[in-house]
C-alpha cells in the first residue's frame, strides 16, 4: 500500500523533477512529511508568488519542466500571477496545490478556493484530484501537457485525503498518457512549407521576424542557417531574444515598440515577412494595418489558433519551428543574396543606431553595456519589468538561446528576482544576474530571504531611479509631465541587503560602474548592487501605443544630429 | 454575420463544460444556444452550441475549442447537409371554457402536443427547427404565454457521415 502523498513524489521524480520550489501549509503537511526525506530538493520561498516565478525561470533557463508547490486557499491563489506569467509567455510549469478533502469540497471549508476555477483562463489545463488512484495518471499527463506542443502551465489540485489516502501499489512504468483531445501536430504541411520556399526564394527584400516560439522549439540554430543562407535579416521579439548572437551581421535587434529604428524599418519596407514562433502581439506590430504592408507573409507556429489570430498569413504552417525550419534549409541553396537589400538595411544600422547621452553621468544604458562587457559570452540575464527590461533587451549582447529571461507577455514585474533563483539551480555555473527596478525589486524583495538562506549567488544590480519609471515615461510623453503617484522615494537597498546578511553595494558615480560590477561577480555569494542612475532617462526609440512602427520616437539628444 | 452550429465532443468529466462557456465568454463570442448531453460513445459527452459571429470569429471559435484539452473533436455542423432540432414546452393561460379548443386546434397543425392540462393552464411540447418554434410562439402569445422552455439547438449530418471520437 502506498499514500497519495508518496506516489505524487515517485510520480515526480519519474518525471526528473530534481527541484521544487514551495510553501507549505495545513493540506499540504502529508505531501511535505514525504517531502522530508525525498531526494528531491525542496527550496523553501517567502511567498508562492516566488516559488512559481521560480520554477518558470528554472524552465526558461533549462528547457524542462518546472515545479512548484503551495498549500489551498491563500497559497494556491498567491500562484495566480506566475500561472499567467507562465501561460502568456508558454512556459511548462507544473504546480501542484493542495486542497480541503473531498468531502468539505464545495463547503466554504477554512482556506478552500476553487482554484481550478480560477485557474481555467490561466493554464492550459487543469485538473482536481477526485481520487488517488488517478493521481499516477493524472502527474504523467500534466507534465506531458506541459511540455508538449504549445507548452504552458499546469496546475494539479489534490485534496489532503487524496495525499493520505492508502491504495494498493500498481507500479511499473504506465503507458505514455493517452489524451483523445490532444494530439499537437509537429510536422508541417509539406505544400505549405513548398511554398513558403518557393515565396522565399523569390523575394527581393525578405526579413524574419522571429520570436519566443524560436527557443522554445530549440530551432535557433536552424534559424541561423537559413537566415545565412538567405542572406536575411533576423529581428526579434522580446521573447526571441538570444536565438541570434546580438553581435551577428544579420541581426537587427528587436523589434516594436521599443525595437530598434533599423528593424522597424526594415520590417516597414520589407517584401517578404519569415514569422516563425510570434503572435503578432499589440507591442509588437503597432497599428496592425500599417505593419508590414509591403509583404507577403509566412507565419510559422506550433499552435494553430495563433494562425490568422491577428494578422491573415499567405502561407501559414503549423508545426514545430525546428522540424519546419529544417525541411524549408534541405530545399534552399547554400547562397542566395540579395546585395541591394543588404546594402539597405546595413546603412539604416549605420545611420539610426541606439544611442545614449554619454556625458559621463550614470545612464542606464551605460550600466547594462558594462555588464556585457565584463560578462563577455557567459551569463544569464533576468529582468524586471519596465524601462529596465527594455533597457537590457536593447542593451545586452546576447550570445544564445535561454540566456534572456524575461516575462513578455504578462509584463510582470516582481518577475525576475524569483525568475533568477529558478535560473541558477538549472544552470549552476552560469553568473546569474538580475536587472531590475526599484519599484520592480520591492515587488518581491522578501526573497532576499531564500538567496540568503540557500546562499543562491544571483546578483541583483537595481537600475535605481526612484520612480516607476515606464510609467513615468508615458505621463512625461502623452500625459504633460504629469507624474502622478509614479515617484518612489529613497530606498536604502544595500541596508536592507545587509539586514538579510547579504553583501551589498551602491554606486553614484559611472566612473565607479565597471569596479562595482566586477566585485559583485566576483563575490561567491549573492549580491546587491544599487546603482543611483539617471532619473528621467527615457527608453528610446518609441512607437506610441497603436501608431505605425515606422513613426517612432527616436529621443531629444538626436535632434542635433545630421543623418 | 451568420448563425454556426458546432457539434463538440468532450471528455465527459466535471468542468468540461465551464471550460467550454468559459472559454466563449473571455474571447467574446457569443453563444446563442447550447445543448449538452450523453452521446453513443462511453464516456463522451457531446455538446451542441450556436454561434453567430463573421468568418474570422467563427474560425477563432473553432481553434480555441480544439485547443482544450478535453475536447476532443469539433466540428462545424452547418457547413454539411444537416438536421437540425429544437423542443420548446411553452405554458399557456387557458381557463376552462375560454380558447382551450382553438389552442388545441393550433398545437394539431404545428403538430404539437398538449402534455399537461390544468384548472387554468396548457403545457404544449413542440419539436422543430427554429423557424417553427418562432411561428407557433407567435400564434400562441395572443392567448398568454406563462412560461417558455427552449432546449437549444441539436444537430447531426445528414447521411452516413459521423462525428466520431476515433482512438
Ligand atoms: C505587477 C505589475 N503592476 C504594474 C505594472 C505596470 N508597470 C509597468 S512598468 C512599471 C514601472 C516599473 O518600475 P521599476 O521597476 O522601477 O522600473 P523602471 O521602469 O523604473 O526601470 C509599472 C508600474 C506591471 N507591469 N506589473
Ligand atoms: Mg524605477
Amino acid at each position: 500500500m502506498k499514500s497519495g502523498a508518496q506516489i505524487l513524489i515517485e510520480g515526480l521524480k519519474e518525471q526528473g523533477v530534481d527541484i521544487i520550489f514551495g510553501y507549505p501549509g495545513g493540506v499540504v503537511l502529508p505531501i511535505y512529511d514525504e517531502l522530508y526525506d525525498a531526494d528531491i530538493r525542496h527550496v523553501l520561498v517567502r511567498h508562492e508568488q516566488a516559488a512559481i516565478h521560480a520554477a518558470d525561470g528554472y524552465a526558461r533557463a533549462s528547457g524542462r519542466t518546472g515545479v512548484c508547490l503551495a498549500t489551498s486557499g491563500p497559497g494556491a491563489c498567491n500562484l495566480v500571477t506566475g500561472l499567467a506569467t507562465a501561460y502568456m509567455d508558454s512556459i511548462p510549469v507544473v504546480a501542484i496545490t493542495g486542497q480541503v478533502p473531498t468531502s468539505l469540497l464545495g463547503n466554504d471549508a477554512f482556506q478552500e478556493s476553487d482554484i481550478t476555477g480560477i485557474t481555467m483562463p490561466v493554464t492550459k489545463h487543469n485538473f482536481l484530484v477526485q481520487d488517488a488512484r488517478d493521481l499516477k495518471r493524472i502527474i504523467r499527463e500534466a507534465f506531458h501537457i506541459a511540455s508538449t506542443g504549445r507548452k504552458g502551465p499546469v496546475l494539479i489540485d489534490i485534496p489532503k485525503d487524496v495525499s493520505t489516502a492508502m491504495i494498493p501499489d500498481v507500479d511499473g512504468p504506465g503507458e505514455q498518457p493517452r489524451l483523445r483531445g490532444y494530439k499537437p501536430k509537429y510536422q508541417g504541411h509539406s505544400k505549405m512549407i513548398q511554398r513558403a520556399v518557393d515565396l522565399l526564394l523569390k523575394a527581393e527584400r525578405p526579413i524574419i521576424y522571429a520570436g519566443g516560439g524560436v527557443i522554445l522549439s530549440d530551432a535557433s540554430r536552424e534559424l541561423v542557417t537559413l537566415a545565412e543562407r538567405m542572406c536575411m535579416p533576423v529581428s526579434t521579439t522580446l521573447m526571441g531574444l538570444g536565438c541570434i548572437p546580438t553581435s551577428h551581421p544579420l541581426n537587427l535587434g528587436m523589434l516594436g515598440m521599443h525595437g530598434t529604428e533599423y528593424a522597424n524599418y526594415a520590417i516597414t519596407e520589407s517584401d517578404l515577412l519569415f514569422s516563425i514562433g510570434v503572435r503578432f502581439d499589440d507591442r509588437v506590430t503597432g497599428k496592425i494595418e500599417a505593419f508590414a504592408p509591403h509583404a507577403k507573409i509566412i507565419h510559422i507556429d506550433i499552435d494553430p489558433a495563433e494562425i490568422g489570430k491577428n494578422k491573415q498569413p499567405d502561407v501559414p504552417i503549423v508545426g514545430d519551428a525546428k522540424s519546419v525550419l529544417l525541411e524549408m534549409i534541405s530545399k534552399i541553396p547554400e547562397s542566395c543574396p540579395h546585395p541591394e537589400w543588404s546594402e539597405r538595411v546595413e546603412s539604416w544600422k549605420k545611420n539610426h543606431p541606439l544611442r545614449f547621452q554619454e556625458d559621463g553621468k550614470l545612464h542606464p544604458q551605460y550600466v547594462i553595456k558594462k555588464l556585457a562587457e565584463i560578462l563577455g559570452k557567459k551569463g544569464i540575464i533576468v529582468s524586471e519589468v519596465g524601462q529596465n527590461q527594455m533597457w537590457a533587451a536593447q542593451w545586452f549582447s546576447f550570445t544564445r538561446p535561454r540566456q534572456w529571461i524575461s516575462s513578455g507577455g504578462l509584463g510582470t514585474m516582481g518577475y525576475g528576482f524569483p525568475a533568477s533563483m529558478g535560473a541558477h539551480f538549472a544552470c549552476p555555473d552560469e553568473p546569474v544576474v538580475v536587472l531590475a527596478g526599484d519599484g520592480s525589486f520591492q515587488m518581491n524583495i522578501q526573497e532576499l530571504g531564500t538567496v540568503a538562506q540557500y546562499n543562491i549567488p544571483v546578483k541583483v544590480i537595481i537600475l535605481n531611479n526612484r520612480f516607476l519609471g515606464m510609467v513615468r515615461q508615458w505621463q512625461q510623453l502623452f500625459y504633460e509631465h504629469r507624474y502622478s503617484y509614479t515617484e518612489l522615494p529613497e530606498v536604502h537597498f544595500e541596508r536592507i541587503a545587509q539586514a538579510y546578511g547579504i553583501e551589498a553595494a551602491t554606486v553614484t558615480r559611472a566612473s565607479d560602474v565597471e569596479e562595482a560590477i566586477k566585485a559583485a561577480l566576483a563575490h561567491p555569494g549573492p549580491y546587491v548592487l544599487d546603482v543611483r542612475v539617471e532619473r528621467e532617462e527615457n527608453v528610446f526609440p518609441m512607437v506610441p501605443a497603436g501608431a505605425n512602427i515606422s513613426e517612432m520616437i527616436v529621443g531629444h539628444h538626436t535632434e542635433h544630429e545630421e543623418e | 454575420m451568420t448563425a454556426h452550429i458546432f457539434s463538440v465532443l468532450v471528455e465527459d468529466s466535471p468542468g468540461v463544460l465551464s471550460r467550454v462557456t468559459g472559454l466563449f465568454s473571455r474571447r467574446g463570442f457569443n453563444i446563442e444556444s447550447l445543448a449538452v448531453g450523453h452521446c453513443e460513445q462511453p464516456d463522451t459527452s457531446r455538446i451542441t452550441i450556436v454561434v453567430t459571429g463573421n468568418d474570422f470569429q467563427i474560425e477563432q471559435v473553432k481553434k480555441q475549442l480544439n485547443k482544450l484539452i478535453e475536447v476532443i473533436k469539433v466540428i462545424d455542423i452547418s457547413e454539411y447537409e444537416h438536421v437540425e432540432r429544437e423542443l420548446a414546452l411553452i405554458k399557456l393561460k387557458a381557463e376552462p371554457g375560454s380558447n382551450r379548443s382553438e389552442i388545441m386546434q393550433i398545437a394539431g397543425i404545428f403538430r404539437a402536443k398538449i402534455i399537461d392540462v390544468g384548472n387554468e393552464t396548457l403545457v404544449v411540447e413542440v419539436t422543430g427547427d427554429s423557424g417553427k418554434i418562432a411561428a407557433i410562439q407567435d400564434l400562441l402569445s395572443p392567448y398568454g404565454i406563462l412560461e417558455l422552455v427552449r432546449t437549444g439547438k441539436i444537430a447531426l449530418q445528414r447521411g452516413s457521415s459521423t462525428v466520431c471520437a476515433g482512438r
